[in-house]
């Protein structure tokens, strides 16, 4: 790290841990502690009391918000991983290198808290793995439970040379695995786009089976397509919106190649995100017309449905676009904010607000305050894992120690 | 049309059908459908004789030992709310006042709900831990000691029966009407059937119910919309519905298809083979494309450094020539000297993206 004038913390053989900046006087890691507090209670609770103790799940609202936020957004905004790593490897955009590690750290992260929530979700969390012994074979469950857990191991394999590098120093036999995992980068990049467009698209197969009671407006044979093709969308999005965080946050532990190519993988990743929105939104308009769906856009849910194409699709489009032409860095950042929000917006509304839209209000969902806050604790676990992996591994810089390979 | 001509299209269409049926079966894997069980059972609810005593709910918590309700069953009142199946009450019968065309009172009609025991069932379809199953008797099983508790069968079901025990945080299932298989097994009637005082519940072959509830039909076309409810409802039910008036007035879902639920994620698996063996050729060609371009794009550059090298080479010793004329061999000499030493390749090897690129994440 001679030629940079960042003071990165590389930890070394004798200081392993660099916990110094988790310590409680800021008031960011003051809020973690809280949130954290109370999201263990609540898992206590949750797990002797059972799913109904804090939930508003009921026989009619089999699933709420831990599968609606948890497990919809948080797969379909882990997609960086996947996005990042073709454009760099496959397509050869060398210049997202430095974007690559931080992409699959999320990734991996986010896909690794899909499942931990869905252990709240789970009757029998126990039993997860059951669907391997009795698979289902029938079930897009089935397929969306087998592709997540091979690409959780891909994406741990493809991660793991990170944590390796930094534990090197004690373990020297992680020299050798490492070099195995970067032989196969090619490969797993593959493997990682096939797993993801199944199961990216099975999520939202998995309404398939309900035609009766998804909303006309969302539901369509096509709805995997769209899914897949949001995901997209999700992930480029997903690249710029972290960046901004962590430009905020762990800034002191970019060096000067991420940083001087961070600017260009937002605007590249705009411009690609731009394309693919114009394209969502073609394809959701289309399938409107054919399925003969435009009866439905003068009611409530019609109105919702223009909302949600014209000011989360269209909008995020145009901002994207503008941003990438001018090089506007903030406007690209706009636009990711709008783009994650459209995301989340449609995965809500495909799960919950249009789903069972055929119920009176009464028996209809919202979900808890307790739900949100296991939510919330979900979120906030992700972010101080993130940071402790950033204060401790090679993510955001390159590791001196390996930098000649490079 | 003559006859002929009229069975020759029936007949293509028959084969086009069992063609498109072939094709599902295939690209599920052919285990999407179940069989249809020829000799399977079912019970057919009359709504025209059901006078909404409730029996029919208590004798299912009796035979069950499922708890009894905070209201007694000889509440009649309590058919007026709409109820829904749940994990402690398997069936339920719900009152809606009809609409009568001539003015004057609304007419009560009373329909029970439970699980329609389907013949290739969304639940089954769905349930990613093969709980439910299809018996060739008709009978819809569950089987608790495998259960994940996902509740996707719950989001499957398209009659909204499944109930999951939401209170429960040990051993938390998913429960519903079982065609009280233990008493059938002991040659007993369900217990809702043989409680019922009116008769409005027959048990029986389903192919025999199917004919008997269109000589009910067929016998007084007044008293009968001519629809069978389940016959192919959803792919078609166990347990069916007669009625009165127009099966949506009581709350059944008129727009399920006749096929089964399950089909409609067929093509969604089915396309998973394609994309197993399709992406990776895909990528991995643009991976070669990438590679042969980054490759020729080098050696282009090679060639271009080569080109300049020599060139600068040439100037530098036409340089150098020209201070040996000029200045005498002493000066060349030094100068020669320096120029070597400035020419040594520096001593970190300066990293060149394009060069090697192995590296993972
Ligand atoms: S009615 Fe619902 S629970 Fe019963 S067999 Fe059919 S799909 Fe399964
Ligand atoms: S809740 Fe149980 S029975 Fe229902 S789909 Fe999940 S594993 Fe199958
Ligand atoms: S068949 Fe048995 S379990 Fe089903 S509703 Fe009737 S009594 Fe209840």
């Amino acid at each position: 790290m001679s030629g940079s004038t960042h003071s990165i913390v590389i930890p070394t053989k004798d200081k392993m841990l660099n916990l110094g900046e988790f310590s409680l006087k800021r008031p960011g890691n003051q809020i973690t502690a809280v949130i954290l507090v109370v999201g263990f209670i609540l898992t206590v609770i949750r797990f002797t009391q059972g799913i109904g103790s804090i939930t508003n799940l009921d026989d009619n609202a089999p699933w709420g918000m831990w599968i609606g936020f948890d497990l919809l957004c948080g797969v379909s905004l882990a997609a960086g991983g996947y996005f990042t790593t073709v454009a760099c490897y496959i397509f050869g955009m060398k210049h997202f290198h430095s974007a690559v590690r931080p992409a699959i750290t999320t990734a991996f992260l986010g896909y690794a808290f899909v499942v931990f929530a869905l252990l709240y979700d789970l009757g029998h969390p126990l039993r997860l793995p059951y669907m391997f012994f009795f698979p289902g074979t029938t079930s897009v469950l089935f397929e969306v439970g087998l592709c997540v857990a091979t690409y959780l191991t891909v994406l741990f394999v493809e991660f793991s040379v990170a944590p390796m590098e930094w534990l090197a120093q004690k373990f020297p036999f992680l020299l050798k695995w490492r070099k195995y995992v970067i032989k196969v980068t090619i490969l797993l990049t593959i493997f990682g786009v096939c797993l993801s467009t199944l199961h990216q698209s099975s999520l939202g197969a998995l309404y398939l089976i309900a035609p009766s009671k998804l909303h006309p407006l969302w539901y369509s044979p096509f709805i995997p397509m769209f899914f897949f093709v949001s995901s997209m969308v999700a992930g480029s999005s997903m690249v710029i919106f972290e960046g901004m965080f962590a430009h905020k946050g762990v800034h002191h532990y970019m060096d000067a190649t991420h940083l001087r190519e961070a600017d260009d993988v937002a605007f590249s990743f705009a411009k690609a995100a731009s394309f693919i929105l114009f394209g969502y939104f073609m394809l959701k308009f289309i399938d409107m017309i054919v399925q003969a769906n435009y009866y439905y856009l003068f009611s409530g849910y019609g109105m919702w449905w223009c909302i949600e194409m014209l000011f989360f699709v269209l909008m995020p489009a145009l901002i994207y676009a503008k941003g990438a032409r001018e090089r506007n860095i903030t406007l690209c950042r706009i636009g990711s904010i709008n783009a994650v929000a459209g995301i989340i917006l449609n995965r809500f509304n495909v799960s919950m607000i249009a789903f069972n839209y055929q119920l009176p209000a009464s028996e209809r969902y919202f979900p808890s305050i307790w739900e949100i806050c296991i939510s919330i604790f979900v979120v906030t676990l992700i972010v101080t894992v993130y940071r402790f992996i950033v204060y401790h591994m090679p993510v955001l810089y390159e590791h001196p120690n390996f930098r000649d390979e490079h | 049309m003559n006859r002929r001509k009229f069975l020759t299209i029936l007949g293509s269409a028959g084969v086009v059908s069992a063609l498109g049926t072939a094709q599902v079966a295939k690209a599920s894997g052919g285990t999407t459908t179940y069989p249809y069980y020829e000799n399977s059972y079912g019970v057919l609810h009359d709504t025209t004789r059901c006078i909404g005593c409730r029996r029919c709910e208590k004798a299912c918590q009796q035979v069950n030992n499922l708890p009894m309700p905070a209201k007694p069953f000889n509440d009649l009142e309590v058919t007026a709310t709409k109820r829904r199946t749940t994990a402690d009450a398997w069936t339920v019968v719900n009152r809606y006042m009809i609409k009568n065309p001539e003015g004057g009172k609304d007419k009560p009609v009373f329909r029970k709900l439970q699980c329609y025991h389907c013949n290739d069932p969304a639940c089954a379809s769905a349930c990613f831990a093969k709980c439910f199953k299809k018996e060739p008797s008709g009978v819809v099983s569950y089987d608790g000691s495998q259960c994940v508790g996902c509740r996707y069968c719950m989001v499957a079901c398209p009659f909204y029966v499944p109930g999951f025990q939401y209170e429960e945080a040990w051993d938390p299932l998913v429960l519903k009407c079982t065609f009280c298989s233990p008493r059938l097994q002991k040659g007993q009637l369900p217990g809702c059937v043989e409680a019922c005082p009116m008769g409005a519940l027959t048990f029986g072959k389903r192919s025999d119910l199917i004919k008997i509830a269109r000589k009910r039909m067929d016998k007084e076309p007044a008293k009968y919309v001519d629809y069978l409810y389940g016959e192919y409802d959803a792919g078609g039910t166990a347990w069916m519905t007669l009625s009165g008036v127009p099966h949506a007035e009581l709350g059944m879902d008129m727009n399920l298809g006749n096929r089964p639920m399950g089909e409609l994620t067929a093509g969604a698996l089915g396309a998973v083979p394609m994309i197993i063996a399709f992406w990776p050729v895909l990528f991995g060609g643009v991976y070669g494309i990438t590679k042969c371009k980054e490759r020729l794009v080098k050696k282009e550059q090679e060639k271009a450094i080569a080109a300049a090298q020599a060139q600068t080479k040439q100037a530098l010793e036409a340089a150098v020539e020209n201070i040996e004329k000029t200045q005498g061999v002493e000066a060349a000499i030094q100068v020669r000297q320096a120029l070597k030493t400035a020419q040594q390749p520096p001593s970190d090897g300066s990293c060149c993206c394009s060069s090697k690129h192995g590296e993972g994440v």
